[in-house]
Parts: structure tokens; C-alpha cells; sequence
């Protein structure tokens, strides 16, 4: 799409209520999406099984006694969320083209960003409610406290720009002939410094290390999300708009 | 188009020309390096192919960008020429280094920044060459393969900043190395000249390469319109 | 005019599907696209309803230009194409309303309850769609492209898969939504089926509209004569080309 039909859908959009209609466009497309689920409960049942599943291989594979678990709590857990993640952000997509709806979405007049964040920020409620009850179940299998507040901002800082990039990387993934298998691949390489910057702010929190310590990587965190959200909403457009 | 340019041939022959010097330039001219003797010589091929592989991965980006404004396939061509030269280059930087590691660090693959950001760029590059396989409409494969090509030319330079805050051990021969750096010298001026050389022929050995891989996917494309005329 | 388009050209890569397409439609008017498989018909409904786009031309729709008013556009749209569009795990009335508060549709409730009474749907309103029959799952589909009040339809084959009753049903809510003074293009291969609904047969074959003619000017029964004798001179005009 070219800046000036962007602007003029813009300019479309700021006629027909502004501000209020792209809201309410906005909450239609989160809604439906958690009341189908909440309905099915097919996408996060996956999820969630996926990721208890996740945990125990690695159970067996790091043998995760006391010391191990220590240095490697951080790692596992974000491998888990990624995982569940990429299962999730695929079915999520692949429910809108099965039926045609992302069809229906796109011949709406509304902004795409609409389009790209309602999906974005469902996808996003879906892998915290799946790291809402990982995080207890790990904490009572590991016998670890896992609820810190600083591990929670984390999890949210880290999840947003994991799904604001697959949530634009699946949204390309499920138009491809090879989709079941490519979200993953696409992602994961370039979903790297997000992790990266996640499992260091985590294990800072889990061992406890103080603030100055974990702050580099805060801060590292919140800015890949400003970067991650800002492409990926301004090339959305261009996978969605033949 | 059909007949092969007068310029093209001739930037062939600047490309063996150059490439034959750098070659004699790196075993004759340059300074056996005191400490590390001859393995030290891979050094100006390795740099010059790793250069080439982080130009060709910035090109791919341009090229995407320059494609989702005009729609011109001409700049798919370019996109995926880059791609596929950038993943032999950066290949070849990537062995070279090994042969180096080997003797300099005792092992042929650590987990420093470079090496690490080296490989997941090979892994992008890949990954694009999947997206691109599985999808049969040109004008969508040309489209999805330039928003990759993008948010891939963002996500390095921040990955590499990510692993880069552990400390390296991977030299820095141009500017400030650090100190924890092992296997680092100081160049002498025929060393600097040598490098420089070598890192000119590389790129311009690129340019010719991708002269030739677009001009291929140019014909590539004729040939398919011409088929397409032939079966109606 | 309601849909102007002018010298439109398609490509997919070097392949020519829509070769200067020159198609008008006049308001009110329902006009039925007639033409074999892989005549390019999905695909010029596809640009119609700005999915798609364009390699060449001009196309206007209700005044609008695609693709710089596309919003306007798509205001001013109803589509049905040969997927349902519809959420399974929503309700029929759930659909409606997720598709009303997109469109921004006014005093949706009782937008809703017509559509709903329209489409012959009001008693199952609050079945979860993926428990519906086809049939009914294609009414619906054609309540939500009206739900916005379009002043087009569009429609890509809405008769596949149905059954004669829900066939015939389809065509009640057809008749109903063309009375009310939309807009309609309809692609189709069912010529019989097209035969008693359309007020207009246009032939697409080979990239471009070959013949058009109004049902008043057909005789009684003469559309698969009429039908017949387009794709014949477009070969006919093929051969000739090819012999040049």
C-alpha cells in the first residue's frame, strides 16, 4: 500500500467516529477471539499441555536437581513460553484463513492496525494465561517460588514483542503452501535478542540480584518491544493487502 | 539483455585481475605476523567474506524496502541475488574463521558475539529461503520475502548488541580491542594495506557476482513469460 | 454508474489473467458473470471487492476509486465468497454483531433482528455457527455481507454446495435483497440457476467480458444459446489472432 491511500484510509477512519470506532473495531476483534476460545478452549488446552510437556523433557534432560535448577529455571521457562508461544500465534492465524476470515477482517473499513493489534493482543492474553498457570505448576513441581513481581513484568515485557513479530511472521506463515512447519523457523532466529534479553532479566529476578544488575536488561527489553512493535506494525500492511 | 554487456565482461576481467593480486599481496607481500605465523594469512580472506556477508544481508533489507515501495520485481531479484551470495560468503567467513580458531583459541567454534549473530544470520538468510519456497504466487513470494528481509536487517544488529554485552573473546583488529581479546595484533602498514586491498576485491568480486545472478534472474523470468506465450 | 472499470489488466507474475476488462454496472442492476473455470472471474471479483489489486486500469465503485479509497470502498461492499467468513465457535447473532461493530454499523441490535428475520435464521440465532447445515451457514454468510446496508453485493458462486431446497431458499433471500435496491454481481456456472435471478448476463472468458446482453432482450430460454455462442467467437477470435 502507498502513503496516500494509507493516509486517506486514515483520514476515512478519523471521518467515521475517529478514535471511538477504532476502539470499538479493536475490542470486536479481541473479543471474538476470547469468546471463541473461551468456547473451544482448543487453542490454549494445546498450549498448555504443550508446555507442561516442555517442562517435564526437560525434567529428564537437565535433571533438574536443586543446583541445576538454580542457573537453568529462566532458560527452561522461556523455551517453554516460546514453544507454546509458536503454537498458539500458528492456530490463531490459521482459524482466521481456514474459513476465510481473514478475508472478512480485511474487506472491513477499518485501519489494518486494527487487524494487527486485536490478533497481537489476543495472542498475547493467550501465552499470559498460559505463563499464569505454568508458573505455579513449576513452582510447586520445583518447589521454587516463582511468583516475584519482577518475574511477572518480565514474562509481560518479554511475551509483547514475542508476539507483536509472530503475530506479523504467522500472519505470512499461514499464506505459505509449508505452513504448519515454517512459523518456527521464521521466528525463532529473529525473535532472538527478545529472548536473549528475557532469560537474563529472569534469572536476575529469580536469583535475586540487585536491581542495577537486572536494570540493563529492563531497559534492553523495553526498547526491542518499542522496536519489534513499531516494524512489524509498519510492514503489516504490506503481508495482509495484496 | 540477451547479449552479455561490454561493461560486465569487462568488470570480469578487473575481478580476476584483483583477485590474483590480493591472492599474491596476502602469501608475498604482506609480513608473516610474528606470534601467529601463517594462519595469521586466512585473516584477510576471512574478513573480507565476512564483510561481504554482512553487506549483501544490509543489501537484502534495501532491497526489500526498495520493493514494497515500488513494486518493481526487478528488486525481488536483487533481494534474493543477495540472499544467496550473502549465504556462501558468510559460509566461507564462518570456515575460515574455524581454520583460524583452531591453532589461535584451541577449538573451532565458540559462543562469542560474532560467531553467534554470524550463525543466526545464516539461519535468517535460510529461513527466507523457506518462506520463499513455499509460496507460488510471485508477486506474494516477493512481497513476504521483502518484509523478512527487513525485520531480519533489524533483528541482527540487536542480537548482536544482546550476546555482545558478555564478554567476547573474538579480536577487534580495527578500532579499540578489548583487553580480554585473545589472538588480536597490531598491523603493520603493508598488513593495513594488504587488508584493504583484499577487502576492496572481495566487494567488488560481490558486485560482479550479483551482476550476474540478476542478470540470470532476469533471464529466468523471460524465460518463463516466453513458455507462458508458447501455451496459450 | 455504480462499478466503472476501465481497461483493467491483472497479472499473477508474467501470467495475463484480466486483459483490458471493461465492465459498468448501473444501480440497481444484478448481473450474473458467466464463464468456464479459470476465466478470471474469482479473480476480478477479488478485485472488486479490494482483496486484490489491480496490475492496470481503473476501477471505481460508487464514485470511489480503488485502491487509494479502499476504506470508502469497502464501506459501500458486500461480499460473499465461497468461504463462509463466519467464526464456528460464535453464534449467529455473535457473527453479526463482531461484523456490525467492524463496519460501525448504527443501532446494531435491531439491524441484527432484521437481518436475521431476512436471512430465515431468527429461531437459530444462538446456535454456535460450525453446528450449522450448509445452507444455512450461506444465508447467514449473505446476512453479514448485508448486515451494513452495501449498495454492492458481491458474490462468488453462493449456490456451491447447496441442495435444491437450500438452493431455493438462497434465491428467496437473493430475490428479497435485490428488491430492496442493492447493487448485485454474481459469478456463476449454474446458467439455469442465473437464468432466473439475474437482470443481466455478462460472458467473462479468456480475461475479458465477450458478450452482455439484459434478460429483456433474451428470448425465453435463450441464455445457454447465448452463452454458447460468446465462448465460441472468443475462440473463434483466438484462432484467428494466432493465425495472424
Amino acid at each position: 500500500m502507498n502513503t496516500s491511500a494509507g493516509a486517506s484510509e486514515k483520514n476515512q477512519a478519523a471521518e467515521t467516529g475517529g478514535a471511538a470506532s477504532y476502539f470499538s473495531a479493536l475490542w470486536a476483534v479481541i473479543w471474538k477471539d476470547l469468546a471463541a476460545e473461551w468456547r473451544s478452549r482448543e487453542l490454549l488446552s494445546a498450549m498448555l499441555v504443550f508446555a507442561l510437556l516442555v517442562i517435564l523433557i526437560f525434567n529428564f534432560a537437565l535433571e533438574l536437581d536443586a543446583l541445576a535448577r538454580n542457573n537453568v529455571t529462566s532458560g527452561v521457562l522461556w523455551v517453554t513460553f516460546a514453544f507454546a508461544g509458536t503454537l498458539g500465534l500458528n492456530r490463531s492465524m490459521a482459524v482466521e484463513k481456514d474459513r476465510g476470515c481473514l478475508d472478512g477482517l480485511l474487506l472491513a473499513p477499518v485501519d489494518r492496525s486494527v487487524i494487527f493489534f486485536g490478533k497481537a493482543i489476543s495472542n498475547l492474553v493467550f501465552m499470559l494465561v498460559v505463563a499464569a498457570i505454568v508458573l505455579p505448576v513449576y513452582s510447586i513441581l520445583y518447589n521454587v517460588n516463582l511468583f516475584r513481581p519482577g518475574l511477572m513484568l518480565v514474562i509481560f515485557l518479554g511475551s509483547t514483542g514475542y508476539v507483536a513479530v509472530g503475530t506479523l511472521l504467522s500472519s505470512m506463515a499461514v499464506q505459505a503452501r509449508t505452513r504448519d512447519i515454517l512459523l518456527p523457523i521464521l521466528l525463532f532466529p529473529v525473535a532472538i535478542p527478545l529472548l536473549v534479553a528475557a532469560v537474563k532479566a529472569s534469572a536476575g529476578f529469580l536469583q535475586a540480584l540487585p536491581i542495577e544488575d537486572i536494570r540493563p536488561w529492563l531497559n534492553l527489553l523495553g526498547v526491542y518491544d518499542v522496536i519489534f512493535i513499531a516494524v512489524a506494525f509498519m510492514v503489516f500492511d504490506f503481508v495482509v493487502e495484496e | 539483455m540477451d547479449a552479455k554487456p561490454r561493461l560486465l565482461t569487462i568488470l570480469d576481467a578487473v575481478t580476476a585481475l584483483m583477485m590474483t593480486a590480493a591472492t599474491i599481496m596476502v602469501f608475498a607481500y604482506a609480513p608473516m605476523e610474528a606470534v601467529m605465523g601463517p594462519v595469521q594469512k586466512v585473516f584477510y580472506f576471512h574478513v573480507a567474506h565476512s564483510w561481504v556477508g554482512m553487506l549483501s544481508f544490509v543489501v537484502a533489507g534495501i532491497a526489500g524496502i526498495a520493493y514494497l515501495r515500488t513494486k518493481n520485481m526487478k528488486w525481488d531479484i536483487v533481494g534474493l541475488a543477495t540472499v544467496e551470495l550473502g549465504m556462501v560468503f558468510m559460509l566461507v567467513g564462518i570456515v575460515t574463521g574455524s581454520i583460524w580458531a583452531r591453532p589461535i583459541w584451541n577449538t573451532w567454534w565458540t559462543w562469542d558475539p560474532r560467531l553467534t549473530t554470524t550463525t543466526i544470520m545464516e539461519l535468517i538468510y535460510a529461513a527466507y529461503l523457506m518462506l520463499r519456497q513455499g509460496i507460488e504466487d510471485p508477486e506474494r513470494r516477493a512481497r513476504f520475502g521483502a518484509v523478512y528481509a527487513i525485520v531480519g536487517v533489524i533483528s541482527v544488529p540487536l542480537t548482536f548488541f544482546s550476546i555482545r554485552i558478555f564478554r567476547t573473546i573474538h579480536p577487534v583488529v580495527i578500532g579499540s580491542g578489548d583487553a580480554g581479546a585473545e589472538g588480536s595484533f597490531d598491523m603493520t602498514p603493508r598488513m593495513l594495506q594488504v587488508f584493504f586491498f583484499s577487502l576492496i576485491t572481495f566487494t567488488v568480486f560481490y558486485f560482479d557476482l550479483m551482476w550476474h545472478r540478476i542478470r540470470l534472474g532476469s533471464l529466468a523470468q523471460r524465460v518463463e513469460q516466453l513458455k507462458l506465450r508458447l501455451s496459450e | 454508474m455504480m462499478i466503472e472499470v476501465r481497461r483493467l489488466i491483472k497479472r499473477f507474475g508474467p501470467k495475463l489473467v484480466l486483459r483490458n476488462l471493461e465492465f459498468n454496472v448501473a444501480q440497481g442492476e444484478f448481473v450474473a458473470l458467466l464463464g468456464p473455470n479459470g476465466a478470471g472471474k474469482t479473480t476480478f471479483l477479488r478485485i472488486l471487492s479490494s482483496l486484490s489489486r489491480a496490475s492496470l486500469g481503473e476501477v471505481r465503485i460508487a464514485g470511489f476509486s480503488l485502491p487509494h479509497q479502499a476504506a470508502q470502498v469497502r464501506q459501500q461492499l458486500g461480499v460473499v465468497s465461497h468461504l463462509p467468513l463466519l467464526y464456528g465457535e460464535l453464534n449467529a447473532e455473535e457473527n453479526l454483531r463482531f461484523y456490525g461493530k467492524m463496519y460501525a454499523v448504527p443501532a446494531l441490535d435491531r439491524r441484527i433482528n432484521e437481518v436475521l428475520k431476512l436471512v430465515g435464521l431468527s429461531q437459530r440465532r444462538r446456535d454456535l455457527v460450525r453446528t450449522y447445515s450448509r445452507g444455512m451457514q450461506q444465508r447467514l454468510t449473505i446476512g453479514r455481507a448485508v448486515l451494513h446496508n452495501p449498495s454492492v453485493l458481491l458474490m462468488d458462486e453462493p449456490h456451491t454446495g447447496l441442495d435444491q431446497d437450500a438452493c431455493e431458499m438462497l434465491d428467496g433471500v437473493l430475490r428479497e435483497v435485490a428488491a430492496q435496491g442493492h447493487t448485485i454481481v454474481m459469478t456463476s456456472h449454474d446458467l439455469a440457476r442465473a437464468a432466473g435471478l439475474a437482470s443481466r448476463f455478462d460472458v467473462l472468458t479468456r480475461g475479458s467480458i465477450q458478450a452482455s446482453v439484459q434478460r429483456t432482450d433474451l428470448p425465453e430460454d435463450g441464455l445457454l444459446a447465448f452463452y454458447r455462442q460468446a465462448l465460441e467467437s472468443a475462440t473463434a477470435a483466438r484462432v484467428e489472432r494466432s493465425a495472424l
